[in-house]
This record gives C-alpha cells, structure tokens and sequence, in this order.
C-alpha cells in the first residue's frame, strides 16, 4: 500500500464542522415537509436570491428517484454539477435520520466537485409529518407545510413542526380559497413551538422566499463566524 | 467469537446505505419474476448461490487479511455490469465510513485514505468485520445473509408482500447460507495461498443485465 495522501471525507462519519485542511465546510440545511407543501418551489426561490451572493448546492431525496432534480434543472437554478439527486428505496426518512450516508456522500461529492461551498440546500423526498433531519446530516432543518394542507397542521404539531429551527407555513396565497384561518397557524405554530421562528409565506407573492432567505444569511453568518 | 459485534454488522439497521438497494428485486418485480413468496425464494435461492458466494468469499478473504487492492480486482473481474461495480463501490465507501466510525482504528482510515474512490462492497465488509474483532466465517455469514436479507426486505416494500412471508423465506434459505458462508470460508483460504484466482467467479447473467436496465430507467424506488 503506497500512502500518499489523498481526500478522504471528512473524517469519520463527516458530521465534523471543518475540513480536512482546517477551512468550515458548507454549512448543511435540510428542508422537510408533506409532499407537495413547496419546498422544492423553496429551495429555487433560495437559490435565485442566494446564488449572486453564495456558493451553493443542492442535494434532493426524491420519491422516484429525480424529479425535484429534474425540475431544478429545467428552472435553471444552479448549473447542472451543483445538484445532486440521492435514491431513497422508498424510506425517504430513513435517508436524512436513520441511515444518512448516501445524504453525506453526496454533500461530500459535491464540495469535492465544485471546490468550497458555502451553503448545501437538502431537500427531503416528502413525507409525513414526523420525518425530521438528523443532526449528523444538517446543521439545522426547515419543515415546510402549507395551507392548503389544513390550517390544523400547526395545531396537531408533530416533530417537525415543533422541533425544526424555522418552520416555513407557505402558500398563504391560497388562505382565502381553502378558508385557511391564517391569523390561527400563526397562533397555533408559535404555542408549539415557543421561541422557535415561524415565517408565512407565499411564493406566489411579492416579497416571495425573502423572508427565509433572510433567516439562511443569518444562520450562515453565525456558522461562519 | 464476538457473537455480540456480529450481530451489529450484521442488523439490517447498520446504517450503510443499504436501505436504499433492492440487489435486483425491484428489476426482478417489474419484469414480473417476483410475484410472491415462492418467486421471491427462487429469486434469492439464486443471488445466494452466485453473487452471495462471490460476496462471501471476497469478505471471507478481506477478513482474513488479504490485500484489498487484489480482491477489489478480483471483485470487478466477477462482476461485468458496469452499474454493479458501481454500486459495489458507492456502498463500499458508506460501509467504510460507517465502520470507520463505530470501530474507529487505524486500519480503515488507512483504506480510506488508500482507496479514496471506495473498493467493492463486500471487500470493505471484511475489513470492517476485521476491525471490529470479527473472523471470516462472520464476514462470509454477514455478506451471505446480505446478499438475500436485501431483496427481501425491498419486496416487501415493492409487492406490499406479507412481511411474515418474507422473513419465512430468509428461515427456508438458513441451511443454503450455512453451506455458501462455510465454501466461501474455504475458498478465501485457499486465495491466501494460491491468489484470488482461488476465489469462486459464479455469476448471474440475469442479475447483471437487469442491472443495467434497471440504472437506465427513470421512475424506480431503489438505486440497484
Ligand atoms: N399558490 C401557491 N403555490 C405554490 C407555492 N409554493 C409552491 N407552490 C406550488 O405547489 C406545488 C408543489 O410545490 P413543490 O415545491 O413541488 O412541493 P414539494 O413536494 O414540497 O417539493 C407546485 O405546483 C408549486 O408551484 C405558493 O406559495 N403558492
Ligand atoms: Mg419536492
């Protein structure tokens, strides 16, 4: 065996924070929610408003294998290397809690492909409402659920709703004509979840992702810091 | 014998990358020659007897110390599909950082750094089963049981297949893994000494070229 080094991940299990040569890696956000609530929508909004500012990339966790791949592609978001789809076997939660190492591989792959990133967007194949990130995979999580889901969700909790570090109620757009009561998600997220942000949100809107995008530079200048 | 260190190689719940893997069920399912529990022992019986063999060997020998780099060779010369190699590989690397870090030891960080692009699934296998105080008979039953214990698992997913049913396959097939996992020991031993040319090169054609189809094609639930 000839020893000359070469990369090899980051370290053990490659939850660690730096990179072989001692730089920060990409910090790592996971995005979680039901399927269909808009976290691909989402996470093409981020990368929009993001990429003249970032270096970013975006792993997602399809169903069937790349669709959310394939839509990111055809929107253009980001250039075709810098999105990477993973295969869940049907368990998309046991890919980002139980078993997360096609998920490492894969932000591995990428930092090694494109050279240091900044920020790494995982999208999680949807699911229920219990499926949350585990912390050796994402450095924090974004559950995403909207209103035309039912305005109970918030209410009835669930751990992505209490636990995520933003919980993102998107397609307010839609309130008026699924008579969602806006005003109680609010309420209901903020008795879950006590100090823990809440944004409501519609990409259909004006103001659109830049409410979390706000909430990502701020997470990324504490993570860099 | 570390009968408690087996059992944690060996759990389905090894968080390696597995999960994500049918080992030919879901080609197997949609080409329709798993239909139920009788197919999917058939089905089985079959991968036990080629690639489990060859997988059971490759671990066997790895475990026994043999040099990586050779049986990673001998495991691509067994292996035609280019999608099975593949594979091998990307669940060699989740495997080697998995058991990098539960047994955490010079050994595998050194194949880490050696073989940055990953070796054959069933070579790191036997690494792993080395470093965590494991022999070869345990990285042959470990790679034999794998090699039916993953398309089990995933047609019960795919078919909605009675689970009861396809744990009852797993039982039927025990005395077939005792006997592959004991040729396999044998044949490792013998690559010690004559080379891995040693090592059995049984082979399903089936499994190899639906392989193929099967990475080619969109809308599928498992990677392989
Ligand atoms: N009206 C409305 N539709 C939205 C909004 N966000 C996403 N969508 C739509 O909701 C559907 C599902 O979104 P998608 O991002 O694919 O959901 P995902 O399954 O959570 O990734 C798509 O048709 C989106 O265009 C929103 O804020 N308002
Ligand atoms: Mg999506």
């Amino acid at each position: 065996m000839h020893l000359h080094r070469h990369h090899d991940g980051l370290g053990g299990s490659g939850a660690a924070a730096h990179r072989p040569d001692g730089t920060r890696r990409a910090l790592r956000l996971g995005l979680g929610g039901p399927v269909g609530s808009g976290k691909t929508a989402t996470v093409a909004a981020l990368c929009r408003q993001l990429r003249p500012e970032l270096s970013l990339a975006v792993v997602t966790n399809d169903i069937y294998t790349r669709e959310d791949a394939e839509f990111l592609l055809r929107e253009a978001v980001l250039p075709p290397e810098r999105i990477t789809a993973v295969e869940t076997g049907a368990c998309p939660h046991t890919a980002i809690r139980d078993d997360i190492s096609a998920n490492l591989e894969a932000v591995e792959e990428l930092e090694e492909r494109s050279g240091p990133l900044d920020l790494i967007l995982i999208e999680s194949g949807g699911d229920n409402l219990t499926a949350t990130f585990s912390r050796g995979l994402v450095d924090a999580q974004i559950f995403v659920i909207d209103v035309a889901g039912g305005d109970d969700i918030p209410r009835k909790g669930g751990p992505g709703v209490t636990t995520a570090d933003l919980l993102v109620v998107n397609k307010t757009d839609l309130a008026p004509h699924v008579g969602a009561d806006l005003a109680r998600m609010a309420a209901d997220a903020k008795a879950q979840r006590a100090e823990l942000p809440v944004v409501l949100q519609s990409l259909r809107g004006e103001a659109g992702v830049a409410e979390v995008a706000a909430w990502v530079r701020e997470r990324l200048a504490a993570w860099q810091a | 014998m570390n009968r408690a260190a087996l059992l944690l190689l060996a759990d389905g719940r090894f968080p390696a990358g597995g999960h994500a893997h049918s080992g030919g069920a879901e080609a197997a399912v949609r080409a329709g020659r798993i239909t139920d529990a009788a197919s999917l022992e058939a089905f089985c019986r079959g991968r036990l007897h080629t690639a489990g063999l060859v997988a059971a060997s490759l671990a066997a020998a790895a475990a026994l110390g043999a040099e990586p780099g050779e049986l990673d060779a001998a495991a691509d010369a067994r292996t035609p599909s280019p999608a099975l190699r593949d594979t091998a590989r990307r669940l060699g690397r989740q495997l080697l950082r998995a058991g990098r870090t539960t047994w955490p030891g010079g050994q595998l960080d050194a194949l880490a750094t050696v073989f940055p692009r990953g070796l054959h699934q069933p070579v790191v296998l036997g690494a792993v089963a080395r470093a965590a105080g494991l022999g070869p008979e345990d990285a042959a039953y470990c790679a034999a049981y794998e090699s039916v214990g993953g398309p089990a698992t995933a047609t019960v997913r795919l078919l909605s297949l009675d689970p009861f049913d396809a744990t009852g396959v797993l039982a039927r097939l025990a005395p077939d893994t005792d006997r592959v996992a004991g040729r396999a020991v044998r044949a490792a031993r013998e690559a010690l000494t004559d080379g891995v040319d040693a090592l059995p090169a049984a082979s399903a054609p089936l499994l190899e070229i639906s392989a193929e189809a099967h990475a080619a094609r969109g809308g599928r639930l498992f990677a392989s």
